[in-house]
């Protein structure tokens, strides 16, 4: 009896266990095929005339400039403006509140607002900022970019300080520091690496952002730092090139994609880098 | 003597009145420290609420000029101002579901494969590679989807479907008309390659949680691997899978760019697969900065607040189910 029961085990496992293999085949097969073709197609336009050009017209050759420097001027003033409200609400989180229902529900609340469609965050921005203003700017779009960059930064930190010792916290109490001055002084500085590694992922977060600039800074074809004007930045150009019918511009979407797609391996990359040494402390 | 002893009293007086300054000083900083992190704590609730308030001001003409039939008119008309959001719905969620029937099979395969399967030497870097492809930008997919995936679907996919169900009852409207390339069949599947990272790498650390000596135990009365996965994993892990999928599902609704390149924006519900169709956040990212007249924009806003109020009950859902895993997990 228990003998004919053992091959139809073996086959039923043989076969689950195959078509599990299967699926890890397929799946990484198809993603590591768009690396392979970004690669490709990116790499085949890349150039210094990407970096030193503007957006050209339609028909004719020219590089990414104006789109690189908005993304990087919107990047940075959305993270500069979303990174401290973050880690001191995040700080809240982890150390007075904890327990408390407002903590509760704040950070139910922020790990809605980590996955919400960023499409949305948009249309709020642009009820709130381009709606009054009149107009599109990159001031909105640098506005959308910290809202999105809020929620990543709270998680980090809020994760990384837990990770800090009780005893540590102790140890700086013993010594009559008071309680902000444990966390500032203690706190921050034993998770530094973490902290940083919670604003990286939110720049990896951001950088590829496209729906909310949609209609929040808009675009620019020429080369402008002007806050309170509509701003190119490089998801928007893609987005752009990439449904025009002009093959100059269809390479341009590749190459800017390639870009965005190793910024943000490389940010990653380096944000796991930092927070393995955090977590070996 | 008296001289001498003088300036030692009052230093030592003015030592605990300068003690007690700083203390005072300190108990203000450190207050005001905990109240500054109080603040920026409530902010985060405050955006939540902005979004919502924001939304449903933009959206009340809409829904004072077409009132409740606003969610389940078809037409989507800017020159006769006739807006209702019954295409963008149907597609949002018939390119979900079919996303997600793709990606979570596959997904959690690859969950087992990593957990059960894969060479320990081999686990870390496949886990990392996925995890790193989760967080490449959803343009990324949407541009390959475009230039790469629907002309092949388009020249070697499509026309063998539309062949092979021509005389099957119910599929061959279901794989009807002319092989565009783009349309929701398109959308779904390039949404299935966009989730199933993220599908597959929560799996994974849900499939973590078991405790080992669990599933060494079933191996130990002779179990075989499926029936370890079968009996002791997925029973104990089902909350926080169903949670992971919920996550993923939120994502899939709520995904613009991906989609926009390749569903072909067009406000129609179609029997066919193959047809171009729309979703809610393909709409408003094509028609948004084109859109002329009030009523226009605030139709789309309204869908925006569709959207919203959507993906936020599923990710709710989700967050609940994964903080009972948590709570199981006793961490």
């Amino acid at each position: 009896m228990a003998s004919s029961f053992y091959p139809a085990r073996r086959r039923r496992n043989a076969m689950w266990m195959g078509l599990s293999v299967a699926a890890a085949a397929i799946g990484l097969t198809g993603l590591f095929m768009i690396l392979v073709v970004l690669l490709w197609k990116g790499f085949a336009g890349l150039s210094l005339d990407v970096f030193t050009q503007m957006t050209p017209p339609p028909g004719s050759s020219g590089g990414l400039l104006n789109a690189i420097v908005g993304s990087l001027i919107m990047t940075v003033i959305g993270v500069a403006v979303g990174t401290p409200l973050g880690m001191l609400a995040g700080t809240y989180l982890a150390e007075y509140g904890k327990y408390s229902r407002l903590a509760v529900v704040v950070r139910f609340i922020n790990d809605i607002l980590l996955s919400a469609p960023s499409i949305v965050i948009g249309l709020f921005i642009y009820e709130i900022v381009v709606a009054p203003m009149g107009h599109f700017s990159a001031l909105a779009g640098a506005l959308a970019l910290a809202v999105l960059v809020v929620p990543v930064v709270v998680r980090t930190t809020e994760d990384m300080l837990n990770l800090v010792p009780n005893s540590l916290r102790e140890a700086g109490a013993s010594l009559g520091m008071p309680r902000s001055l444990v966390i500032q002084r203690i706190g921050y500085r034993a998770v530094r690496a973490g902290l940083i590694t919670g604003v990286l992922l939110a720049i990896a977060r951001v950088s590829g952002e496209t729906a909310p600039l949609l209609f929040t800074a808009l675009n620019d074809q020429f080369f402008s730092t002007n806050l309170l004007k509509p701003m190119s930045s490089l998801p928007t150009v893609i987005f752009q090139f990439a449904l025009s019918p002009y093959k100059e511009w269809q390479q341009l979407a590749w190459t800017g994609a390639l870009i965005i797609t190793l910024a943000v391996l490389a940010l990653s990359i380096a944000a796991r880098a930092l927070s393995a040494t955090t977590k070996q402390q | 003597m008296t001289e001498i002893a003088m300036p030692q009293i009052e230093s030592a007086e003015s030592k605990v009145l300068m003690r007690a300054r700083a203390s005072k000083r300190f108990a203000w900083s450190d207050n005001f420290f905990r109240r500054l992190t109080q603040a920026c704590a409530l902010i985060v609730l405050l955006i939540l609420a902005g979004v919502i308030a924001s939304l449903i001001k933009g959206s009340i003409p809409a829904f004072q000029a077409f009132g409740l039939g606003f969610f389940t008119t078809v037409v989507w008309n800017p020159v006769t101002e006739k807006f209702g959001a019954g295409a963008p719905v149907f597609g949002t969620i018939v390119t979900s579901a079919i996303a997600m029937a793709i990606a979570v099979p596959l997904g959690i395969g690859i969950a087992i494969f990593l957990t059960e399967l894969c060479p320990p030497s081999l686990r870390r870097p496949i886990g990392t590679a996925i995890e790193l492809l989760a967080g490449i930008p959803s343009i990324i997919y949407g541009l390959w989807g475009l230039f790469i995936f629907a002309p092949f679907l388009q020249v070697y996919v499509q026309p063998y479907l539309i062949a092979l169900f021509a005389n099957v009852p119910v599929l061959n409207s279901l794989f009807a008309g002319p092989p565009y390339g783009i349309g929701m069949l398109t959308a779904a599947l390039i949404l299935a390659i966009m989730v199933l990272p993220f599908v597959a790498s929560i799996s994974r650390d849900v499939f973590e949680t078991v405790p080992p000596m669990l599933k060494e135990s079933a191996y130990g009365i002779g179990c075989t691997t499926w029936e370890v996965v079968r009996n002791v994993v997925i029973p104990y892990t089902r909350v926080g899978v169903i949670g992971g999928v919920m996550l993923g599902l939120g994502r899939a609704l709520g995904e613009t760019m991906a989609v926009t390149f390749v569903i072909g924006n067009a406000h129609k519900i179609s029997p066919s697969l193959l047809a171009p169709g729309t979703t809610i956040s393909a709409s408003i990212a094509n028609e948004f900065t084109e859109a002329v007249g009030d009523l226009y924009t605030s139709s789309l806003i309204a869908l925006g607040l569709i959207l919203f109020m959507i993906t936020f009950v599923v990710l709710a859902i989700a967050r609940l189910m994964l903080m009972r895993l948590e709570i199981q997990a006793g961490r």
